[in-house]
């Protein structure tokens, strides 16, 4: 009877800790190296990168690709969402959005091979798939960055859109505010980030700072879904120094013009 | 409903990702403890030190969170003894998700804005969210009381309409913050070069007929109104205020002021195939499924652009805040004028905006701390500040009629910045309006109305571009589909509930139905054995 008994508060505790401990959220850096996929067959169906490129807006799109990063799981309405970068060795595909369940978020580590039905859509520049469906297959891809400082301020910039990407040499320069005026810090010094775009945010909310290169300059962020302010490259952003070189990587994100997600930061070679 | 501003392209920003597993750790953690009811303390205990949260929501707006920063320093000027927290958060859908969270482990803000809607939710627990009449009536701490150390408004003061929308379950549960409604901001230029002419009310019929005509291309595929290859005549932003507001104009159900839900019916349909006759021309989009109305505006791709009062220094060519850059801004006319009606003989617009409400505690002078610092909200200093930064009117008759607010919507067009003639047109056309003004009932469930009441038109919307059918057959998919989704087909007893606090936490997730059986079969087992041990003793 003992036993019995505590077999049965055993299976409770289980039941508990399955009840209780299903609480946090992970989310990939999209860091690693190339694994390779030299076989990278799409299946029956399937569209290839290019297939994909070339299809319509609104028009329903299958496409096979691996996950890089995710950048949040939540749940709305009784129904989990996830928001996923993804990429083959042809390009990159933004899920937005999708429909999943915490224990499948879960499976989504870096490298995961998903196909995955949904509708091509474009918000702000952002071309991505929403209201998909997926499906986790056997393959394994973990993209390298490319390096595509040279790209930008070129049209040619936005086929890269969404794929993992690097930026090498840049220049930190000051924070603006949006009537133009560079921003100072407690100290007086010339800020380097923006908690939000304008400086409206707190720790923990996106940190923006503009970069330099070949004398345009551009604004990149700190996704705080993707990366939040327990995050290396959180961190690396708020120590940032107007002047300071930097290489960077992240995700060729797009809003209204190129407005990349980063998620590493590190001093120049 | 306000939403989010610019330079955040995450269209729905992170909610608390695991809502039902919070509420279901509630059970789990047995952390939160149901509260007394608040009582008014004999006196405000000046001696000691009180540290409360103040949760608060902006527009992304610089100006504003420096508002509240001001306030609070202000504010503990006045009251050495209390300490304000500033926690700030950008979406009410975020602030609602993390309370809803907080509620689960006990840890509440002391302060929170809020929406009416999301209140009916915290109403979770037993006395969580302050009733606020006795503190309103209270002879020494109420709304302007003697014992206040600053020049606050009596409950006369603040504009009546605005505080009966905190008004549910028989209680007031909020006071109103800020107050917006939604315009449309109107590229009059393009409207003329069409050969129309604005009237003095804007119609849904005109603004179709517009919008039809800006869908004309020349033999290049540009648009003939812009010469450019990108033209959404009409694009609104939230579709859960334009289902809502259509609905009301035509005087057509939406649900009880009990909870039952009305939404599902011929007029609904009736709209939704207009609007999907206009979607399929290209004359109609959203902001879920294009982007910013303000983005398309300013880029001379928009003629019609609904949004909130409050959006409208991004409006026109010289907006203070612009979200592109400035070579694709183009030069117009902006016009303000109120939402399209359906009888502009009797105009109806939604009322909208921040509310506060305070969170009961143990310590009632935490609680009293929370209170005065509400009431400071109310001071004209922050009412006129905070009004100023967007097309917000400030919530009592006292700050709005003071000089230095009148002064300010005098200079409007005085310049592009505080008195940017938008902005100032856009808050004018609440105050003119506040009379035509409604908002919907308050009930737990009716956030989740809300949002259907969005989906319906953002998924015809969706359908119509990818060319699927829209027909009667559609519309039995679609209103089925939005009933499941947003477990509109639960009891509306459940959801009338606000009287009795409860909110309709859904099914029980298998794990939890286990868990809970697991423990019962546990505790049977273990009271036999027990009733074995004593017979067997006996014997």
């Amino acid at each position: 009877m003992k036993k019995m008994t505590a077999l049965f508060l055993s299976l409770a505790l289980v039941f508990a800790c399955v009840g209780c401990g299903n609480s946090g959220q992970t989310s990939g850096s999209g860091e690693g190296s190339n694994a390779g996929v030299e076989n990278d067959v799409k299946s029956e169906g399937v569209m290839t990168y290019e297939e994909y490129a070339a299809a319509a807006l609104e028009s329903e799109v299958v496409i096979e690709a691996y996950v890089q990063a995710k950048q949040s799981w939540w749940e709305k309405e009784g129904q989990g969402l996830c928001t996923v970068y993804t990429q083959d060795k042809d390009g990159a595909y933004f899920l937005y959005d999708m429909p999943c369940s915490k224990e499948d978020y879960d499976k989504l580590v870096p490298g995961t091979k998903l196909k995955v039905t949904g509708y091509k859509a474009e918000w702000s520049g952002e071309v991505e798939i929403i209201d998909a469906t997926f499906e986790i297959i056997e393959g394994s891809y973990i993209a390298q960055a490319e390096d595509v400082t040279a790209l930008l301020g070129q049209e040619d910039l936005i086929k890269k859109q969404n794929k993992f990407v690097s930026f090498k040499g840049m220049t930190v320069e000051a924070a603006k505010d949006p009537d133009g005026n560079v921003i100072t810090d407690e100290n007086g010094n010339e800020a380097a980030f923006l908690y939000n775009w304008d400086g409206s945010g707190q720790d923990g909310d996106d940190l923006y700072f503009n970069v330099s290169v070949n004398g345009a300059t551009y604004s990149f962020l700190v996704e705080s879904y993707l990366c939040d302010n327990t995050t290396d490259v959180y961190a690396a952003v708020k120590n940032l120094k107007v002047g300071d070189k930097i290489d960077m990587e992240g995700f060729l994100y797009w809003y209204n013009g190129v407005n990349p997600h980063i998620i590493s930061v590190k001093a120049a070679n | 409903m306000s939403g989010t501003w610019k330079k955040i392209p995450k269209r729905a920003l992170l909610p608390a990702f695991v809502l039902g597993c919070m509420l279901m750790l509630t059970g789990c953690h047995g952390s939160r403890q149901d509260l007394e009811a608040f009582a008014v303390p004999e006196d405000f205990d000046a001696s000691a030190q009180h540290e409360i949260t103040f949760w608060a929501k902006n527009d992304t707006n610089k100006t504003q969170t420096t508002i509240y920063e001001q306030a609070i320093a202000d504010f503990q000027e006045l009251y050495p003894n209390i300490k304000v927290n500033l926690r700030l958060y950008t979406d009410y859908g975020k602030i609602y998700n993390d309370v809803i969270t907080n509620i689960a482990t006990g840890t509440t803000p002391n302060v929170c804005i809020t929406y009416p809607d999301h209140i009916a939710t915290y109403l979770t627990g037993t006395n969580l969210v302050v009733p606020l009449e006795e503190l309103f009536r209270h002879e020494k701490y109420g709304l302007g009381g003697r014992e206040v150390l600053f020049d606050a408004p009596s409950a006369d003061e603040i504009i009546p309409q605005f505080l009966e929308e905190c008004s549910f379950g028989g209680h007031y549960y909020a006071v109103p913050y800020m107050r917006s409604t939604e315009a449309c901001y109107i590229n009059k230029t393009y409207v003329e070069a069409l050969g129309y002419r604005l009237p003095e009310v804007l119609t849904w019929d005109f603004v179709w007929e517009v919008a039809e005509a800006a869908t004309a291309k020349d033999s290049e595929e540009n648009y003939v109104v812009n010469g450019q290859k990108v033209m959404i005549p009409f694009i609104y932003k939230s579709t859960d205020n334009m289902m809502i507001q259509m609905l009301r104009q035509k005087n057509a159900d939406y649900s009880t002021a009990e909870g039952e839900i009305l939404l599902f019916h011929d007029t609904t349909e009736d709209l939704l195939r207009t609007i999907a006759e206009h979607v399929e021309t290209g004359a109609f989009s959203t902001f879920k499924v294009s982007s910013y109305p303000a983005n398309f505006l300013n880029a001379g791709q928009c003629i019609f652009a609904v949004d909130s009062t409050a959006g409208a220094t991004w409006m026109g060519t010289d907006a203070p805040l612009l979200d592109i850059s400035k070579e694709q801004l183009v030069e117009f006319e902006t016009e303000v004028m109120t939402i399209p009606q359906f009888d502009p003989e009797h105009p109806q617009m939604i009322s909208q905006g921040p509310s506060v409400c305070i969170f009961n505690k143990k310590d009632s002078q935490e609680v009293l701390a929370s209170w005065l610092f509400v009431q400071y909200l109310l001071s004209d200093k922050v009412q006129i500040a905070y009004s100023k930064t967007e097309g917000y009117v400030p919530v009592t008759s006292k700050a709005q009629s003071t000089a230095e607010y009148q002064e300010y919507l005098s200079g409007c067009g005085e310049d592009n910045t505080e008195h940017y003639d938008v902005k100032i047109k856009a808050a004018q056309l609440l105050l003119d309006n506040t009379g035509h003004t409604f908002v919907t009932p308050v009930f737990s469930g009716s956030a989740s109305l809300r949002d259907a009441a969005g989906q319906l038109i953002e998924n015809t919307v969706k359908s119509v571009r990818r060319g699927q059918t829209i027909d009667d057959a559609y519309f039995d998919t679609l209103y089925s589909d939005i009933i499941s989704r947003y477990r509109l087909d639960q009891s509306g007893q459940n959801r009338a509930s606000v009287s009795y606090g409860k909110a309709d936490l859904g099914k029980l997730p298998l794990t939890s139905v286990i868990l809970l059986w697991s423990l019962a079969g546990v505790w049977l087992l273990i009271i036999l054995y027990v009733f074995f041990r004593i017979l067997k003793k006996k014997r």
